[in-house]
């Protein structure tokens, strides 16, 4: 088992024949994920990386069966592209974009909650099933099987703690890089709780960072669910400088959950185990697991 | 991108929605011009001056005068353009006032008494919906109020789509205690507000206070607008709204190299690739025992051109004792960063401060065998805890 994606999944690339879709397609057909095909309007009937091109999502789900997609359409086009894909009855949409305007990404979270699909990211570094299927721009090799599930914001940081449980010579069920805009698809808790759901996930290592309360979420969900699964924690950016990023009225609604302190503290009293040092997360999913 | 009061008044008028009119001045003849010019139009006999800096809170700071006469309009804009102008939201330095925005005084006497609310559009992160923030505390800072009186805020979600709905205005104006005319213009400000907020890509308004006047209008007497920088490619005409006088000049000029710099105070620098690994590669500096200098996402290509760029924006600041570079190798290859370090230094020629590379990933162990045998000041490290060692060594 594992979540998200699978070596069953039926991949699709939009923004396929794009220099960044074609880079990407071709290191995770390499890595040996089931990529069916891609689209690219106005390039429909083409073959690209000896895959079959189409010009609508709809048609790579009539005729490859398509269930996930991966989107590297630029940000100006990529809010449209997942509306596409959740039109078009894909299952597991993952959006790489970063940029995306947040009006945009407003209409889109709006328009795909009614339809039967789950939104990953976007502005995040896509979903990892190691030795089965590679959906994002991870270097695959960081990444061995194991027991260990990880949900993360950031890119480079997830990459960090998968070395790190790699090298206490544990491994991954999933990593999900769940993105950093502040409009995303599937939050932290949604990721934690479809790992902790998983009978092949043992532990999770949850990375988070300042702003916003998803981890807070996260945290009281896994307290509530009785879960004896252990959870590693980490958030980014306890020496962040505060109001840089955030405007002055949204520091109101984020409250006294923003800051990395904050955080760390809400996710200890629901029985996290939370490192302060990002060198220690390797360690201390080992300990836990001990 | 953040904007000046005048220019996100500007937009606000733009899409109907009632402003405080004034005139932008550079300086205090320009003050006076810009005053009679608005007695002419609006029939207003005293002024106020307004500094227009990027920071809340300048009336504790002396940015805001009240001008009863012409004399007193020049007198004061030459006092307040050029000041530094220090408010609780500005550093202890404060920023330097270019220049200033001379408004009609609208709390002239009338039928009623005047009143301030506070309102402000911005994102529901949580349910990923905009909402209208509002109170009838205007004028105070909202953060004492959520904090003392949290049950005089409300909100509005609005659902996108069908966007802000007519009962949604009118219970904005119910909950402000208001009535009459004073009713009406306030369905009007809020509705003229959300459009104007979803038509401009605004990511944050901040009307405080919003005013109704003596004769029941209602207006924004002040505005801090930012503009979603993701959207700004499908609004052409706010790009020249930018003033970079605003933005460190160190940040600007790492921006103008493609770098995401923001600057700190600490003692050691850091080049990191992600700004997730980059927040925790600052987090790990102050555990070792040093502070972090800045914060520097250098993106997925860390070349010599863009590490030698990178290094010449961290040693502008005199305070940094070292710098650490961590980088985590997945499409980008350790071995092409570690060149590009070692030809960036070379370059350089003179850099006097200790370096700890950090490389992990892709080809790790050939980089670190190019760093250990460049012969250059240069300390390797492939853990990330092995380069906290380090730095907790070289700052003694």
């Amino acid at each position: 088992m594992s979540v998200l994606v699978n070596k069953d999944s039926k991949i699709i690339v939009q923004g396929f024949t794009g220099s960044e879709g074609t880079f990407h397609a071709s290191q995770m057909i390499e890595y040996g994920t089931n990529i069916v095909g891609g689209v690219t309007p106005g390039k429909g009937g083409q073959t690209h990386l000896e895959k079959p091109v189409f010009n609508t999502v709809l048609e790579a789900v009539n005729e490859v069966g398509a269930d996930t997609t991966i989107i590297f359409v630029p940000p100006a086009f990529a809010a449209d592209a997942i509306m596409e894909a959740a039109d078009a009855g894909i299952k597991v949409i993952i959006t790489i974009t970063e940029g995306i305007p947040v009006a945009d990404m407003i209409i889109a979270s709006n328009y795909i909650k009614n339809k039967n699909c789950r939104l990953i990211g976007p502005n995040c570094p896509g979903v990892i099933t190691p030795e089965e299927a590679k959906v994002g721009i991870m270097p695959g090799f960081v990444f061995k099987k194991g027991k260990v599930g990880i949900v993360s914001k950031s890119g480079t940081l997830t990459y960090e703690a998968a070395d790190q449980v790699v090298k206490q010579g544990l491994g991954i069920t999933t990593a999900i890089g769940i993105g950093g805009d502040p409009i995303i698809g599937t939050t932290t808790k949604e990721a934690v709780e479809l790992l902790i759901n998983d009978p092949e996930t043992e532990a999770v290592v949850m990375i988070g960072e300042i702003g916003g309360q998803l981890e807070a979420d996260a945290a009281n969900w896994y307290k509530s669910s009785g879960s004896n699964k252990p959870v590693v924690g980490f958030i980014a950016g306890e020496t962040a400088p505060a109001g840089r990023t955030m405007g002055h009225a949204g520091a109101i609604v984020g409250g006294s959950d923003d800051t990395a302190q904050a955080k760390k503290k809400i996710m200890r009293s629901c029985g996290i185990h939370v490192v302060d040092s990002p060198a220690e997360i390797g360690k201390k999913i080992a300990e836990v697991l001990a | 991108m953040n904007l000046h009061e005048y220019q996100g008044k500007e937009i606000l008028s733009s899409f109907g929605v009632r402003i405080q009119r004034g005139i932008v001045a550079q300086n205090a003849n320009e003050a006076v011009a810009a005053a009679k010019q608005l007695t002419s139009e609006t029939g207003t006999t005293w002024h106020v001056i307004k500094a227009q800096v990027h920071a809340g809170g300048r009336g504790k700071g002396g940015g805001v005068k009240l001008a009863k006469n012409l004399k007193e309009v020049e007198e004061l804009a030459g006092q307040i353009i050029g000041m530094n102008l220090i408010t609780p939201q500005t550093s202890a330095e404060g920023k330097k006032v270019h220049q200033v925005l001379i408004a009609e005084d609208v709390y002239y006497p009338g039928e009623s008494e005047t009143s301030e609310f506070y309102m402000s559009v911005l994102l529901n992160r949580a349910t990923g919906r905009n909402m209208i923030m509002y109170s009838t505390e205007g004028g105070m800072d909202i953060e004492t109020v959520a904090e003392e009186t949290p049950d005089l805020i409300f909100t509005e979600e609005i659902d996108p789509t069908v966007g802000l709905m007519p009962f949604q205005a009118r219970r904005v104006a119910f909950n402000l205690g208001l009535s009459g005319l004073a009713f009406k213009e306030m369905t009007k400000f809020v509705s003229a507000l959300y459009t104007a907020y979803v038509k401009s890509d605004s990511s944050l308004f901040e009307i405080n206070p919003v005013l109704k006047t003596s004769d029941d209008k209602i207006m924004a007497v002040d505005a801090k607008v930012t503009i979603d920088d993701n959207a700004l490619y499908r609004h052409k005409n706010y790009v020249d709204l930018r003033d970079v006088r605003e933005e460190s000049a160190i940040e600007v000029e790492a921006g103008e190299l493609g770098l995401n710099y923001v600057d700190l105070d600490g003692n050691v620098g850091c080049m990191v690739n992600g700004a997730g690994l980059a927040m925790a590669t600052m987090d790990l500096i102050k555990q070792a025992g040093g502070e972090p200098a800045n914060f520097l996402d250098v993106g997925g290509t860390a070349d010599a051109a863009r590490v030698e760029a990178a290094f010449k924006i961290i040693l502008k600041d005199p305070a940094v004792k070292a710098i650490l570079i961590n980088i985590f190798g997945g499409i980008v290859r350790c071995d092409r960063v570690a060149q590009g370090v070692i030809d960036a230094y070379k370059n350089m020629g003179n850099i006097n401060v200790p370096i700890i590379v950090r490389l992990q990933g892709t080809n790790a162990d050939i980089a670190k065998q190019l760093i250990d045998n460049s012969g250059l000041d240069v300390m390797s490290a492939t853990e990330f805890q092995e380069a906290a060692d380090k730095v907790q060594q070289v700052l003694g």
